[in-house]
């Protein structure tokens, strides 16, 4: 851990009754980046995120923000904002009171962005927050996290009911403002291939362990599709790591985790084969897939 | 646009090579900020400032303190050989490969390749 980490964590633990939310969590984030938080659902995103905003607490190990325990620490948790998938507000409350409130607590909070994103989002403030849609529920909470201009801000898959139009709109106010205003962003997600280009890093859980923990940028282009005939398949791909397999008669199509060099391309297109790139979110699903598949294995070897 | 086969900055500084080529962009132009670029194509801007700053490096563009980015002097000449001599590899070598595949050879290769950019 160095001066500048945002977020560092240590064999970060946590167990529901008998499910194993957080499994050895380890990670560092840097201030002013955009990361990407993504896993399957319960796969341990949601708890990662309470125990970082000192909403919950772990069975074992640490999380420190900025140096400090989250836990019931004021200094801190008035940088930070986290908005749920379900964010709750006051029952009577009205979604300006909403706004004032976060105005109050958060010193970073820019009222024009605010009132810039209501019109966006064609919020109307007078209503009660409990009447409200659940696409315009989750614009408040888009609204509240975007204008606090928090040093650290958790969104917890925010665009729940968000139809297409306005979930880009989420995505460009946020490329804008984060460029504008750089502050460290962790954006939980399963919608990755939309959200793909916006991240800088990416981090992949699944089953409360860290499977993928790298810059979005290497990750492209880290694995290949290979298709054609079976055999020549298996010959170009020799024993490079295989993600996922497919087959359909003499035909093969096989994903690997590989970064091709202009040679190997050629080679492939003499052999006859065609070469696809795997997006961010095949890669996610296939890293998932493939640790499972690895328990799997190891839990039958020892039985 | 931006597609999956590479990193998003490789893509962004072709993007920029491409209309420095094609004039797009002329020499001493001025270049739209790393925020427009992350903004146009919806990319983190750490990203867009990385394709970028690789243009620089090469020195096809240059910072003014200040004011932005441009495109050097004699950039687009510059470019158009390097793509030259990438020519032969990405498009000679797999057109003569589908040809022989097929049975065609030079020759007719040849004439195909005249009729074609006769039309």
């Amino acid at each position: 851990m160095t001066r500048s980490t945002a977020i560092a964590t240590r064999e970060l633990s946590k167990t529901y009754k008998d499910v194993r939310a957080l499994d050895n969590v380890t990670l560092d984030l840097e201030p002013n980046r955009i990361y990407g938080l993504l896993g399957r659902n319960g796969a341990g995103k949601t708890t990662l995120m309470s125990i970082l905003t000192g909403q919950n607490y772990p069975d074992q190990g640490t999380a420190h923000i900025f140096g400090h325990e989250p836990f019931e620490h004021d200094l801190i948790l008035s940088r930070i904002c986290f908005i749920r998938e379900s964010q709750k507000y006051p029952d009577d409350f009205k979604v300006h009171q909403a706004f004032k409130a976060a105005a109050m607590f958060f010193e970073n909070w820019d009222e024009q962005l605010a009132q810039d994103l209501v019109e966006a989002f064609a919020l109307p403030t007078k209503r009660r927050i409990k009447k409200l849609s659940r696409g315009q529920l989750s614009a408040v909470g888009v609204i509240i996290g975007m204008a606090s201009r928090a040093e650290i801000t958790f969104f917890d898959e925010p665009y729940l009911g968000l139809d297409a139009v306005a979930r880009q709109i989420f995505y460009d106010r946020l490329v804008e403002d984060f460029a504008e205003y750089p502050r460290t962003i962790v954006l939980s997600s399963h919608l990755i291939d939309e959200v793909a280009n916006l991240l800088e890093h990416v981090i992949v859980i699944d089953k409360g362990r860290i499977v993928v923990d790298s810059d979005a940028e290497e990750l492209r282009g880290a694995a290949v599709t290979v298709t054609g005939d079976a055999k020549r398949v298996q010959e170009f791909i020799g024993a490079a790591d295989v993600l996922h397999r497919d087959s359909l008669g003499a035909l093969a199509s096989v994903t690997i985790k590989a970064k091709l060099s202009a040679d190997q391309r050629e080679q492939a297109k003499l052999m006859g084969l065609d070469l696809s790139p795997v997006s961010l979110q095949q890669l996610v699903v296939r890293s998932a897939l493939s640790t499972n598949e690895g328990t799997d294995e190891r839990t039958e070897a020892r039985a | 646009m931006i597609d999956d086969s590479k990193p998003i900055f490789m893509q962004i500084a072709e993007l920029i090579e491409n209309d420095i080529i094609s004039g797009v962009l002329a020499e001493e132009a001025q270049v739209p900020s790393t925020n427009e670029f992350a903004a146009f194509y919806r990319i983190n801007p750490a990203t867009a400032a990385k394709g970028i700053n690789r243009l620089v490096e090469d020195g096809l563009l240059y910072k003014k303190r200040g004011i932005g980015m441009f495109v050097t002097q004699g950039a687009p000449q510059r470019l158009r050989e390097k793509r030259r001599e990438k020519f032969q590899q990405q498009f000679i070598a797999p057109l003569t490969a589908e040809a022989s595949k097929l049975g065609i050879g030079i020759e007719e290769l040849v004439s195909m390749i005249k009729t074609g950019s006769a039309g």
